[in-house]
């Protein structure tokens, strides 16, 4: 394979296109709603009717708003050039409506609104082929300039030239800590071993998030790619991919590109008729959230229980197995191709001082529009949830916004005005974490919501070290204490006390930061706690 | 073959790996992914996900069958299998129903259709019905928070479900168990 061949592949499928394209949403969320049975009508009235030679239906992966979900969009090319539109809520029997309204016939669907805020204020960088590009066919990625920047990459930079275009674009860890990318490619390049690795975390543990689901359903070939890329940064030549084995259709569209990329010779030996050879197996998870903690997840894939073990050492300098190792979230590796085909400076000059690029978020709870959104850093939480969200549904009035999962925390609608980035998440108590944000309105009670997260944790705990694994369930005793208004002014400073012991003593991420729902709220909705109280005391 | 006759000796000097005595088919399904995975020990999730996918469930017959064919202790494969929340040691149900209890379903009235379904099959999350029929299962979160709360009905995701959707679903299936 070399650039000629890549380029006469992407050419034949962009011959290909149809002038007429339909595009139906085949991850998660549409397909429980029904979407293959809504793509096989589709096609079946494309054929009746005879227009199958100007039309093509097509799967793509998420469009983003998964509340109106089987989602449907249309390329079509009219009087006023190319025009899109989106169906929702899209049903087998709504197929003739929408073949008719090709030719400008009336459409008896309900049709979404592309110019509302939802759409038009994101910023796709990771999500750029998300509901464009056929997840199952590398052509459809490649004819998208999908792996244009790997074969830049291995014929004309030096690995040293790779790890500074990432430290140039200031690209940071988009699976919670936000440690700068650039940085810890570094390090494990300069780390000295006979084998080295690349790992994929897509151990995506956190309730209410699903960005690395939607990326790995609807574009895995850039996920593939941006591993590759680091893998010849660092010179390793083997790569894992750990994902929860709760999203089979990932893992599914996963093999199949492997299957698909080595076939093509983009993965395995002889890359680019390089001399760098690269291979990326699967290790599926077994349900542990604590499996998203580097060493934990490094124990899964060697077979053992998915306990940490305290660090140092990084695993930047030993690993799995003992080798350096480098461990992305899906997220960050969806970044690299972007910031090699357009520039770590183009990439550098988005988003805030410290937060470059865009942030990938799930939008949940009550909210309106609950799906995925990509927009810049420093987009402040209001746009996000008020403008691209559409504020709470039937006329109620956001609370809270939850970010970062179990390890985050809850932030009140005063502080709404916040420009969302790692520094001015973690002031406001919260972290940025993988990007799930769920939205509470006034019926949502924040002891109810504290506790909840502390069972999370309770239940989630590995067991090694004491005060994660006794004081999450001390703590959770304390939160239901208090729930049932049996608790003294005393159990509230207890439950203080023990959250900060937790806090400095736990060994791994899960206990540092699994008081820190009970610290937020407790900062913001004290008079909850209060009002909860027994009044005997 | 029970735990009594595994030979504890030979478990780690015998270099070929034994054969399950009772000719079960599915041994040998399990058989062919652990020489795929060249009995390394590092494959031993792998082996385990395989394993339940075949029986359904992880019994302490099989999980020394593992042990013994990748040379290792029993106490092991039993750490690990037990460590995650995906591996079954009891047998489920013929059908089963899990709640999704991540963030979003929660804010969205999960725990009413948990206790819905608890009360409707008059079993605690994490339980199977004396009859066999139905197992009861709660989740982290599916990751289909668009579709919030989300209920998987024998492997069928079903999203925006109500305490009146999941009753009639339960019913039917403890009223007529073959459906």
């Amino acid at each position: 394979m070399d650039l000629t061949e890549l380029q006469e592949i992407a050419e034949k499928e962009r011959a290909n296109f149809k002038p007429i394209r339909i595009r139906c949403c085949m991850a998660a969320g549409c397909l429980s709603s029904g979407s293959v049975a809504v793509k096989e009508s589709l096609e079946k009235v494309t054929e009746e009717t005879g227009l199958a030679d100007k039309v093509e239906v097509c799967s793509v992966g998420c469009m983003g708003l998964c509340c109106q979900g089987p989602l449907v969009e249309v390329d079509n090319v009219e009087a006023q050039g190319l025009v899109t539109r989106i169906y929702e809520k899209v049903t087998s029997e709504n197929a003739p409506s929408i073949i008719a309204g090709l030719d400008g016939g009336e459409v008896k669907v309900q049709t979404g609104d592309l110019q509302q805020p939802f759409f038009t204020k994101q910023f796709p960088i990771v999500l750029e082929n998300s509901g464009k590009v056929d997840p199952e066919r590398i052509e459809s990625y490649i004819a998208a300039d999908g792996y244009q920047a790997l074969y830049h990459v291995l014929r004309e930079m030096t690995p040293a030239e790779v790890v500074d275009a990432m430290t140039r674009s200031g690209l940071r860890g988009r699976g919670g800590a936000g440690y700068p990318t650039g940085v810890k490619w570094a390090t494990v390049a300069k780390a000295k071993g006979d084998r080295k690795f690349v790992i994929c975390n897509a151990d995506e543990g956190d309730p209410g998030a699903f960005m690395d689901r939607s990326v790995l359903e609807s574009d895995p070939h850039r996920v593939l790619e941006g591993m590759a890329i680091a893998a010849y940064a660092i010179s390793a030549n083997q790569g894992y991919i750990y994902i929860r084995a709760e999203y089979p259709i990932a893992i599914n569209r996963l093999q199949i590109a492997i299957r698909q990329a080595q076939r093509l010779g983009l993965l395995g030996s002889k890359i680019f008729d390089s001399p760098f050879d690269f291979k990326i197996d699967i290790r599926i998870g077994a349900g542990a959230y604590v499996c998203g903690e580097e060493t934990a997840l490094m124990a899964s894939i060697e077979g053992k229980r998915g306990t940490p073990r305290p660090r140092p050492p990084y695993p930047a300098e030993s690993g799995l197995w003992g080798f350096p190792t480098l461990i992305n979230n899906v997220e960050t590796f969806a970044n690299v191709p972007w910031i090699i085909r357009k520039g770590a400076d183009v990439f550098a000059s988005i988003g805030t001082e410290k937060s470059k690029g865009t942030k990938v978020f799930a939008l949940a709870g009550k909210i309106k529009n609950t799906g995925l959104i990509e927009v810049p850093m420093g987009t402040t939480l209001r746009q996000i949830v008020e403008e691209m969200g559409g504020g709470v549904p039937d006329g109620g009035t956001a609370k809270a916004v939850q970010t970062g999962g179990p390890s985050g925390g809850c932030i009140p609608a005063v502080a709404f005005d916040t420009p969302v980035d790692y520094e001015s998440l973690a002031q406001l108590g919260s972290i940025m974490g993988s990007g799930g944000m769920i939205v509470m309105d006034e019926t949502t009670n924040m002891v109810d919501v504290a506790r909840f997260f502390m069972e999370f944790c309770m239940d989630e705990s590995c067991g090694k070290c004491i005060p994660c694994r006794v004081g999450t369930v001390q703590l959770y005793q304390l939160l239901t204490k208090i729930r049932e208004g049996k608790a003294s002014l005393a159990d509230l400073e207890l439950l203080e006390e023990l959250c900060d012991m937790v806090k400095h003593t736990s060994l791994c991420g899960l206990g540092q930061s699994a008081p820190n729902p009970v610290f937020s709220t407790l900062h913001y909705f004290r008079d909850e706690y209060l009002a909860n109280l027994s009044n005997d005391t | 073959m029970d735990s009594q006759t595994v030979n504890r000796k030979g478990q780690y000097t015998k270099s070929t790996p034994k054969q399950h005595p009772s000719g079960d088919k599915r041994f040998k399904i399990l058989d062919a992914t652990m020489k795929r995975h060249q009995y390394q020990q590092d494959a031993l999730i792998e082996v385990l996900h395989k394993a339940q996918e075949l029986f359904g469930y992880l019994e302490n017959d099989l999980l020394y069958y593992i042990a013994h064919n990748l040379k290792l202790p029993p106490s092991r494969v039993y750490g690990v299998a037990t460590f995650y929340h995906l591996f079954s040691l009891a047998p489920k149900g013929v059908h089963s129903c899990v709640v999704c209890t991540g963030t979003a379903c929660y804010v969205k009235g999960a725990a009413n259709l948990l206790a819905t379904v608890e009360k409707c099959a008059k079993i605690h999350a994490g339980e199977t019905t004396p009859d066999g029929k139905l197992s009861l299962l709660t989740a982290r979160c599916l990751g289909a928070c668009g579709i919030a709360p989300a209920v998987v009905f024998d492997g069928t995701v079903c999203g925006h479900q109500t305490p009146e959707l999941v009753t009639e679903k339960i019913e039917g299936w403890l009223k007529h168990g073959s459906d």
